[in-house]
């Protein structure tokens, strides 16, 4: 063998790295194919082509369309072969070339001709396969031409593959079968023929015929919840021979269960004991399977839990790490919603703690770290010390957010459990790790008061020598607002005062605000903070300068050392109550002139598409709103077009707008919908109408409101549409008088009324004369929550505690049966109109998560909202939920206003809806 | 949950990562690159571990992958989330003992690769589209290995013929449309 000419850089032995397909190139193989034209085929050899081709492809070489093709036909010519390895590699290469479905069906051109033809040509020699009477053709040739037919090929074949799949041959029959599962994607209405012929096959007595047969069977009927409780009910009963059929039917009863949803009294759930048996099955895959079932039935109890419990624990000293995964993962789940279930495992989670494979330790420390108690908290941490230092940063992550939740469920170790997150952060790891420490720190400083000078001491050591900038900002944002009110603040301001030598300048800017708030808050501290604000006024950076002059100015650095005024403090320490991408749109709107930028005129409702367009002025914004599928307006152009409304100019502010509804059926004559403008002492609603009649023009379209259900309402104003041609958008307004900032909620029927015009299709032209006509709308609510702001608040916990407590209202409610916890949290939102919030620390779990957000299978949950009401009243809610065994829920709401009445109003619209 | 257990590809790498043989099945992973990347994260994370008395088990990017090493040969197995583990492992372990009884005991990296027609098959007869065939590894490996000749199969010259003939018509008829 000539040694290859290149010398190679490296000292390895090149024997040991020699192989068949060392240095092989794309253009050499295709020319080697020619050889499947030879008159007298070499089988051997084609065979090796064919494998070079397959590996040039397996390595992700591609071939030209051209190539392909040239390929593909040159391989049809082996089908004269009657050699059984070179027909195998024949079937696998026509796989791997064989135009798909798709190109055949789309493609108008030559492709397509050319794809036709190959499907042509390869078929009928597979369809000579397909009835051949040897089986091994038979099966092959079966997967590949349903792989390469489209739906007219298929109905020629579909006799052969229904014989194939009642087929004497098991490997036939999943063949068929299993190609019948492909087709279902592209032609269900064909293979939904077949049911009688897989209807038997579920039966055959071959184990891998029966399994398939299942699954094309269910997937047939997946649409048909009769049928598939049917199939499970006599399948359950009956003998399913194969592990995989076994773990497929397991999996559609736990389908029939969910979709009955338990609807027996007595708490005996159907199909329970069938999932029950299967935990005695011989194959632990089916046992595996059946207690992971039993573990996600919803709202599942105790009793049902323990035997699924039972083996699974049996699997946590299996000696396959296989099976230890599994079971580790699954209860790890568990321990989420029942923790008290998987105590028993304990023990067996414990010696899991030095298991080889990293996930499955980690699986059990945290499971260990929910289900564990107070006294074995101590031992927990001595063996997780251990085990931090050789595991990767994401599962540590995983283990710090396990202690967190630890920590909050027994404060009293707040000691042992923050010395261990002082000492982790302390070693080597990544920002996400880093992170996740931190904010641990942070969430247990805020909720175990005890904690907090130990945990800001640990965090001032972490900026000592922390690499990560917007984690060195975070903790210094955090150290102002809570190091002031410790027993002695000045200890922090060495740290602080280091990072602005020592830092970049964001670093430095941060920590130039920190010490303004220790200076507004501390008043003994106040003149040696003035000397180190000055020393900032000289920083290289422009914004840590501005910062400094900005604070001296505020605090009254000048000299005269005065008590801090409430002003200042808000200014430091006050969230901004509105959105930022608000204020950076209302910045950019703002011309610099003598008048200043006033922050008030900001609007705080956060929209649902940012302001996308700024239109030039004078240019008219067309189809405002108009067409229910366009963008949605935003509160600035709505407000704009009212206030450009001579007759509604004089209503003040535009409080909020609501979300157009729609008062018409989709694809009916006439589409309109309507927005609810609100204002302090007038409601306007604003019609958007379509016309959807090409030989119809509308002209002085109104909207008759009848207001008898709608006692505080009076009509003021109507602004008819003047002209409403074919396809472009016009909008008619009325507006009502109500009592000045109340809440008046009522019920409008509406009525079309216009003249309509015949259009000359050909012309366009209207004829002269119209007839009057109406037509009827649906009714139209003004409900509570149409007074109610979506605000957000950056941190719900503080805003609830700068709220006067005397404010809270709390009072208990049944929601009755609900469906799930979701249903009964998105219809409160609903109801209220408030901005849910994201979960805080005070919530214990979930933290940082949308709080509208339910956990599978919980059965208690607990909700934060936040909005102002009409009359700007900032109000903020905390709901929580329980549900029952029989889905009864029952709610407890909190709320905090600045405001008392806004606070018995909410309960008034809870008590009402 | 409801649906089939499936499997999201099969790898067989080398002890550097590179792909002896690999079959996806799932769109997860739309182009060659991003089939490489996943290789390589899956062939990284798990190098360190001891796969080769039992196949072992690990997490990536919401995928689980079961994974059995010998001599210079990787094998993986991957599926989603909530897979059965148990499930996969078999699939492994059909592949693994089907390429053993292929390969004649002689399993390394050499010895697949001028084998690499024997692998190919292998890994088609255990998975079709993601659906599991077969996870028996004497079935597997008897249906790849039976080589002998089809006496019964009648020369298919005409066939051919016959199918240009269709052919041409079709051809003809496209153009005239």
């Amino acid at each position: 063998m000539a040694q290859p000419l290149v010398k190679k850089d490296d000292d390895r032995d090149d024997e040991a790295d020699y192989h068949p397909f060392l240095g092989i190139e794309k253009g050499a193989v295709l020319q080697e194919a020619r050889v499947f034209n030879d008159p007298q085929l070499d089988a051997r050899r084609c065979s090796q082509v064919i494998t070079k081709l397959l590996y040039l492809l397996n390595q992700g070489e591609s071939f030209t369309k051209i190539e392909a093709t040239e390929v593909f036909f040159a391989v049809t010519k082996l089908f004269q072969s009657r050699d059984i390895g070179l027909r195998r590699m024949v079937y696998l290469m026509i796989k791997e070339l064989s135009p798909s479905a798709d190109e055949v069906q789309i493609g108008t051109d030559i492709s397509y001709i050319a794809s036709n033809i190959k499907v042509i040509i390869v078929t009928s020699s597979l369809m000579k396969d397909m009835n051949s009477k040897t089986d091994m053709y038979r099966a092959n040739a079966i997967r590949v031409l349903c792989r390469i037919t489209d739906g007219t090929l298929l109905t020629q074949i579909e006799r052969y593959l229904k014989q194939a799949i009642v087929d004497k041959n098991p490997v036939v029959a999943s063949a068929a079968l299993v190609s019948g599962i492909h087709l279902l994607q592209t032609n269900p209405e064909i293979v939904k023929r077949w049911s009688n012929e897989v209807q038997e096959a579920v039966q055959s007595r071959a184990a891998l015929v029966q399994f398939h047969a299942l699954a094309l069977l269910h997937q047939i009927r997946q649409n048909d919840r009769l049928a598939v409780s049917k199939l499970v009910t006599s399948l359950t009963r009956g003998t399913v021979r194969s592990p995989l059929a076994q773990c497929l039917l397991i999996r559609y009863t736990s389908q029939v269960i969910r979709e009955s949803g338990g609807n027996t009294q007595t708490g005996d759930r159907p199909f329970y004991d069938y999932l029950e048996s299967c935990l005695r099955h011989k194959a632990e895959m089916v046992i595996f399977e059946a207690a992971k079932a039993i573990t996600e039935l919803s709202g599942v109890t105790n009793r049902e839990l323990t035997p699924a419990i039972t083996v699974l624990q049996l699997f946590l000293s299996s000696s396959k790490p296989v099976l230890r995964f599994a079971a580790v993962r699954t209860l790890n789940k568990v321990a989420m919603t029942h923790p008290m279930a998987v105590t028993n495992c304990n023990i067996d989670m414990e010696s899991l703690i030095s298991d080889p494979n990293r996930s499955i330790a980690t699986l059990a420390i945290t499971t260990l770290l929910k289900t564990g108690n107070e006294s074995s908290v101590d031992r927990l941490m001595k063996q997780i010390t251990n085990f931090m230092s050789d595991i990767a940063d994401e599962f540590k992550i995983v283990v710090v957010e396990a202690i967190r939740s630890l920590c909050l469920k027994f404060p009293l170790k707040y000691r042992s459990l923050m010395n261990f997150l002082s000492n982790i952060l302390r070693e080597e790891g990544g920002f996400e790790y880093k992170k996740a420490i931190v904010d641990s720190i942070v969430i247990l400083i805020s909720d175990i008061p005890d904690a907090k000078e130990s945990g800001l001491l640990h965090l001032c050591e972490f900026i000592e020598d922390c690499e990560f900038t917007y984690l060195s900002t975070q903790i210094l944002h955090f150290l102002g607002i809570e190091g002031p009110k410790t027993s002695d603040p000045s200890k922090y301001i060495r740290y602080i005062y280091n990072r602005v030598h020592l830092e970049n300048a964001t670093v430095r800017a941060s920590a130039v605000s920190t010490l303004a708030k220790f200076g507004a808050l501390v008043d003994s501290l106040k003149p040696r903070i003035f000397i180190l604000l000055r020393r900032c006024l000289f920083d290289s950076d422009d914004e840590v300068r501005d910062r400094a002059t900005l604070y001296l100015n505020t605090l009254g650095g000048d000299g005269s050392v005065v008590e801090t005024d409430n002003d200042v403090k808000d200014f430091l320490f006050g969230s901004l109550d509105v959105p930022l991408v608000n204020l950076e749109t209302s910045l950019k709107n703002y011309e610099p002139s003598e008048e200043p930028f006033d922050i008030n005129s900001v609007p705080k409702e956060i929209k649902s598409q940012p302001l996308a367009e700024k239109k030039a002025p004078g240019k008219k914004q067309p189809g405002l709103g108009a067409s229910p599928s366009g963008p949605a307006s935003t509160v600035d152009a709505y407000d704009k077009l009212l206030s450009s409304i001579p007759e509604f100019s004089n209503f003040g502010r535009l409080f909020k707008s609501s979300p157009p509804v729609e008062l018409t059926e989709a694809e009916t004559e006439y589409a309109v919908n309507v927005v609810k403008h609100i204002f302090d002492s007038h409601v306007v609603f604003q019609y958007n109408c379509t016309n959807t009649i090409p030989e119809q023009l509308l002209e002085n379209v109104t909207v008759v409101v009848d207001a008898s259900e709608a006692e505080d309402f009076s009509e003021v104003a109507s602004k008819p549409l003047r002209s409403l041609p074919y396809d472009t958008p016009g909008q008619t307004f009325v507006a009502f008088e109500k009592p000045e900032g109340v809440p008046a909620v009522g019920k409008f029927s509406n009525m079309l009324r216009f003249i309509v015009k015949e259009v000359d299709p050909s012309t366009g032209e209207a004829e002269e004369d119209g007839v009057e006509d109406e037509y009827q709308l649906e009714d139209l609510e003004v409900v509570a929550a149409d007074y109610m702001l979506k605000v957000p608040v950056s941190n719900f916990r503080n805003a609830w505690e700068s709220m006067d407590p005397e404010s809270e209202q709390v009072d208990e409610y049944g929601l009755g049966p609900r469906e799930s916890l979701t249903e009964a949290v998105s219809a409160v939102i609903n109801l209220l109109g408030m901005q849910p919030c994201e979960m805080d620390y005070y919530s214990g779990h979930d933290y940082g998560k949308g709080s509208e957000v339910v956990p599978n299978n919980s059965r208690s949950h607990t909700c934060l909202l936040s909005g102002v009401y009409i009359g700007n009243v900032k109000l903020l809610v905390r709901l929580s939920f329980g549900m029952d065994s029989s889905r009864e829920v029952a709610m407890k709401l909190a709320v905090r206003s600045d405001d008392v009445n806004v606070s018995s109003a909410i309960h008034d619209i809870v008590a009402s809806g | 949950m409801e649906s089939c257990p499936s499997v999201k590809n099969i790898l067989l790498l080398d002890s550097e990562g590179k792909r002896v043989a690999v079959k996806y099945y799932s769109d997860d992973w739309p182009t060659n690159s991003a089939k490489e990347a996943f290789e390589k994260a899956v062939f990284t994370k798990t190098q360190k571990t001891n796969a080769r008395t039992e196949a072992e088990i690990a997490m990536f990017e919401n995928n689980i992958v079961v994974y059995k090493f010998v001599q210079d040969l990787h094998f993986f197995v991957t599926g989603g989330e909530s897979e059965n583990e148990l499930i996969l492992a078999q699939v492994l372990q059909g592949f693994f003992d089907a390429v053993g009884l292929l390969l004649r005991g002689n399993v390394d990296k050499k010895e697949a690769l001028e084998n690499l027609d024997l692998i190919l098959l292998c890994l088609d007869e255990i998975v079709d589209g993601g659906i599991i065939l077969e996870t028996d590894s004497n079935v597997i490996a008897s249906k790849v290995a039976s080589n002998s000749m089809d006496a019964g199969a009648p020369l298919s010259e005409q066939t051919i013929s016959q199918a240009l003939a269709t052919a041409r018509e079709h051809l003809a008829r496209s153009l005239l449309k």
